[in-house]
Parts: C-alpha cells; structure tokens; sequence
C-alpha cells in the first residue's frame, strides 16, 4: 500500500480554474473523502490523480514517487467510475479477470482470483452474467471487484453510488468502507453527499472552487467547521450574522438580543461573527410572559422520523431546531417560541466578507 | 422479452400495407424468376438451361471471384481506417464529428462518374500493380464510396457505448491503447460495424460505373454485358447475383457473430 501526496496541485481548462493549488497528504491505508458541490473540482483532483488528465502545474506523488507524468495503464491505480463501467461484452468474472489478463496472468489463477474477489463482494453466484443482467447495485460491486483484482497501490472511488437508490447505497458504502478496512487499502473516495463521506471516511477534504477549505477528522468537520462554507455544506447549521459584546464577555450581540456563546470570550469585542448552532442543541420552550431572551414564532415543522425539524423566525433572523416529536406538537405553528442553546456548543466564525449562498447540492 | 409483450392483432389496413410493400419488392423479382426460365432458342417455359449457361461459363466465376474478392478488400481497408479514426473522434476530438460527418456526405455528392475521372488522374504514375488492377485501383475507389456507410454505421455504433468510461476503465486495469481499442471497443460496435460492411459489400457487388470507365471487368460488367447480348440469360444472372449477394452477408454475419452477443441490452 502507497500513500499520496498532492503537491500544489493546479489545472486550468482555458480561462476556467478548476483546481487552484491543491495540497494533501494521504497516508498509507488512509480513508479520505473529497466533499463538495458539483463543479468544486473533487472529480478533477481525482482524474488527475489516476492519470487521465495532467496537472496545469503541481506534482503528484504515490509512495514518495513522482507520478505526475506516467501513463493512466502504468499506475497501478484501481478505480470505480459513477458512470456503469463495465464491459458490456465481458461476463463479471471476465471483467474481473481483465486486469489480470493485461498482466499476462495465467488462466488457471486468473479465474481463481476473480472467483475469490467476487465472493469478497457478495457475489459469487454472479461470475457468470452478463453485466446487462446485474442491477446497477450489482454492478457497482463488480466494478469494486475488477478495481481490486489488480492489487492496485491506491483505489480510486468516483462518487460510485450516486447511481443508486437510498438503500443500497447505504448498505454499499458500508460494504466498501468493510472491504477497504480488511484490505488496509489507500483509498480516496469523491462525493457530494455528505453524509456519505462522514460516515465512511478517516478523513474529509472540504472542497469549494477547486481548493481544500477544510480537511479533517468527520467529527471534526461536522462539529468544528473552520469557514462558513463548511458550515454551510456539512450538515445543516443555524448561522446567524452577529457581532461579538462590546460590555459582556462570552456573548454576542444579535438582533438586538444578547446571546450566551462561550467562544466569544477572547474574540475582540465590536467583531462581526457569523455564530454556527447545530439544529439539534437547539431547545425550543413556549414563551411566557416573562422571558427577555431570543423568541420567535414558529414557521413550520417538517417531520424527519426520529425528529421534528421546527423553523422559527426570530426578528430578521431564521433558526432551525431539531426536537422531538412531543416537544414540536406542543408548539404549534404560529406560537410563540423561546430559544435556547448551551452556550459551548456554538461556534463563530470571523465574517471577513458577506456571506453568499453556498449551495446545497448540485 | 418478447415473450412478455402481449401479442397484438395486426390490423386489417396495416395487413394491406404490408402487401402492397411486399408486392412491390417481390413482383419483378417473380418477374425475373418466370423470365429466366425461358428457352434461350424458342422463349418457351419453363427450363433451367439459362442458369446452365450462366453457370457453365467461366467468366461468370471469374468476374464474381473479382468483385468479391474487392468487397472484402474495401471493407477490412474501411474499417482498419475508419474504427481508429471513429475512436479517437469519439474519445479526443468530439468537435470534429461534424465536420467528418460533412466529408462522409461527399461521396454522394460528386458522381461516380466524376469521382473516375479524377482517381483516373490522381493515380497516374503508381505502379502497375496498382494502377492496372482492380484489387488495387477499385478498392481504392470503393473506399472512397464505401466512407459514409460505415462512418456513419460506426459513429451510431460509438454513440451507444459509453466510450469514455469504458476507455478509462480499461486504462486503469493497465490497458495500452490497443488492447483497449481490440478486447473493449471492438466486441461492443461489433454489430455497427457488420451493419456498415453489409452496406459496403451491396455496393462493391453493384457498382457499375467506376469499374466500367476504369475497364475492369467485375462482376455488374459481366451482368451488363450479358443483359445486352442474351436476353433471357441476363434475367437467370441477376437472380444469381441476387442469391450470391445474400449468401455472401449471412456468410459475414456468421464470421461476426459472437459467442455470446449481448448487443442492444448489453451496448447501452
């Protein structure tokens, strides 16, 4: 197994940038997901490095080796693509066996191993369909199989489950991060749902307009995004312009209502911040007579099973809570509500520009 | 899958439209069927001694051999140039499949009979062996006339595989380009590009004027001369240059055809 190593990684198409100066280091073994929209240029990082497309500048390096010029065939690279990529006129097992039989393998091994490696997948009873006769789960898991036939030094996943439906790409993605656990292989995986590459990966790579805006551990991610695209990518995330106290440490000042946030205390008072609540520490309480704190009214309720996502107005701003379904049914739309979160759960942000949409997905 | 769809009653105008379309295909067909088996001597029906004539004379075989031969030539010349040159189209240079899909459509535009006198011209001064002979002068010609029935079989054939992927796919797991153009490519436009050497075969069996102007003697300037000098022989030839023609495209598609082809489903 290799590790890889991206070097200032830049590539333009005419006047179009798709990756502006990428830096990344993945150790061998290593799990990492590139995270973002369409068009933020995960796909491109990957095709570079897989070797179908060559950097406008930068260096890309698999154990140490510079690999920026060599050929796609010589890179010992396995990859799956989004796209249904097998060989229409090839059984799973030839498919499987197609590496091997570039590499001269004699048939008698070749079969052996594509036998072992479909078992890997599931699907062993399978080595002799057709790819026609697969569903596009099934053959997802074969393309997985024939990447991994060549005991590649790094495995390439190009958003393979995008294709498919909700359930099977759970059930997959759990397969693969299985299968790539077992086999201790270096693997970088592009997607654009994030959820997906929380819950797979060792890392994730932010990315927005071809650069890293964060890289980290999932929890790190989720819980501590370092800019507000990220806030505003990974997960759903109540983000409220503010501006650091002036008079009270460990608070800031929005809407003309004071709230308690921890990070304040340090920040310069006067700054303007973008304050980051995660919807599930958000508490939400009928609002009496007597609260001053933040209160709204209540917008709508969107039932998502184990919670209640509850929208409330808040002056100019919207927040979002998840609560219980108990709770939302005693608040019902148009009432008055209280809101609440612990003050060390928020994070800020230091708002250098105004904020623009991030979209949320393609 | 056929099996699943319920079987529909054909309706009773459709069945007339179904004659009259047959009709006028197999009337001068049968036509021809009755006149050839007229007495050469007296015009009298009905017996075989007309395709006895036809077959019995050594220039018939010599001249089918001919064109046949030329047939096959044109069409491994056609695909051995134009399935690379389609690839890379498809993979490279997707802004030039119009401007190919324009020169395909010249060859219908120039006449055959302007096309002679300029290959005529081109060619001057090669060697014998090609000059003089209709298995290098001809073919060179039909591969002009055969270009825009296999680009275009072709570029159908390409345009229904997912040629990036497959292409990039094929890399990964080491492929040169050959190996990929070969053991990926070809099995999967395989029915493309049999669908385009039908259409070549057809032409190089018929065409009349180039080989007629360069003076050669193929197979249609056998049929042609017989058709001026025999009358009822000539109708006994054409329906064995009918028969042949088709022999000879079940004989391709049976060379082509697959262990196992999963054409259609299998080619998204």
């Amino acid at each position: 197994m290799a590790g890889v190593e991206l070097k200032a990684l830049y590539r333009r198409f005419g006047d179009v940038t798709a990756l502006e100066g990428i830096d990344l280091a993945v150790a061998s073994g290593e799990f990492v997901s590139f995270l973002g929209p369409s068009g933020c240029g995960k796909t491109t990082a990957l095709r570079l490095i897989a070797g179908f497309d060559r950097p406008t500048s930068g260096r890309i390096e698999i154990d140490g080796k510079d690999v920026t010029r060599i050929p796609p065939n010589k890179r010992d690279i396995g990859m799956v693509f989004q796209a249904y990529s097998l060989f229409p006129n090839m059984t799973a097992a030839r498919n499987v066996e197609f590496g091997l039989r570039v590499r001269k393998q004699g048939r008698g091994d070749r079969r052996s191993r594509s036998l072992e490696l479909l078992e890997l997948v599931g699907l062993g009873d399978a080595a002799d369909r057709y790819p026609h006769q697969l569903s596009g789960g099934m053959q997802q898991r074969v393309a997985l199989a024939r990447a991994l036939a060549i005991e590649p030094r790094l495995l390439l996943l190009d958003e393979p489950l995008s294709a498919l439906d909700a359930k099977v790409r759970v059930q997959l993605r759990e397969e693969i991060r299985r299968i790539q656990t077992r086999l201790g292989i270096t693997t970088i995986y592009v997607t654009h749902d994030q959820e997906e590459a929380l819950s797979i990966s060792d890392r994730v790579a932010v990315l927005s307009k071809g650069r890293i805006e964060q890289i980290g551990e999932p929890a790190e991610i989720y819980g501590a995004p370092a800019t507000p695209f990220v806030a505003q990518f990974v997960g759903t995330m109540n983000r409220i312009e503010s501006t650091v106290s002036r008079d009270t440490p460990g608070a800031v000042d929005s809407n003309g209502v004071r709230l308690g946030v921890a990070a304040a205390s340090g920040r310069r008072p006067g700054e303007r911040v973008l304050l980051l609540v995660r919807p599930e520490t958000v508490e939400l309480q009928a609002a009496g007579a007597e609260n001053g704190g933040l209160t709204g009214e209540v917008l709508t309720h969107t039932f998502l099973g184990s919670v209640t996502r509850v929208r409330v107005q808040a002056g100019e701003s919207e927040w979002t809570a998840d609560v219980s379904g108990e709770r939302a049914a005693a608040l019902p739309v148009g009432s008055r509500v209280a809101i609440r979160f612990p003050a060390d759960t928020a994070k800020l942000l230091t708002l250098a520009e105004p904020l623009e949409d991030v979209p949320d997905d393609q | 899958m056929v099996a699943l769809t319920p079987r529909k009653r054909i309706a009773p105008d459709a069945v007339i439209w179904l004659l009259l379309g047959a009709a006028y295909f197999l009337i001068p067909l049968a036509a021809t069927l009755i006149f050839s088996l007229r007495s050469n001597q007296t015009g009298a029906c009905c017996t075989l001694e007309n395709y006895g004539t036809i077959l019995h004379d050594p220039q018939f075989w010599k001249t089918i051999k001919t064109s046949f031969v030329i047939s096959l030539e044109t069409i491994v010349l056609t695909i051995v140039l134009l399935v690379p040159t389609v690839y890379w189209v498809h993979l490279k240079l997707p802004r030039l499949r119009s401007v190919i899909g324009f020169m395909a459509l010249v060859p219908f535009v120039i006449p055959p009979i302007i096309l002679v006198v300029g290959l005529l011209d081109v060619y001057k001064g090669t060697p014998t062996w090609f000059y003089a002979e209709p298995y290098g002068f001809l073919v060179a010609a039909y591969v002009i006339l055969a270009f825009p029935y296999m680009y275009f079989s072709l570029d159908n054939g390409f345009r229904a595989i997912d040629v990036h992927t497959l292409t990039e796919a094929s890399q990964s797991l080491g492929a040169r380009w050959t190996t990929t153009l070969v053991r990926v490519i070809l099995p999967n436009i395989k029915s493309a590009a049999l669908a385009g050497s039908f259409l070549t075969l057809a032409i190089v069996m018929g065409e009349f004027t180039i080989a007629s102007l360069a003076v050669f003697d193929t197979f249609p300037i056998y049929i042609q001369y017989i058709n001026q000098n025999k009358a009822y022989p000539s109708a006994a030839v054409t329906l064995l240059a009918f028969a042949i023609t088709w022999a000879a495209m079940l004989a391709l598609l049976w060379v082509g055809r697959g262990r196992r082809t999963p054409v259609g489903e299998g080619a998204r």
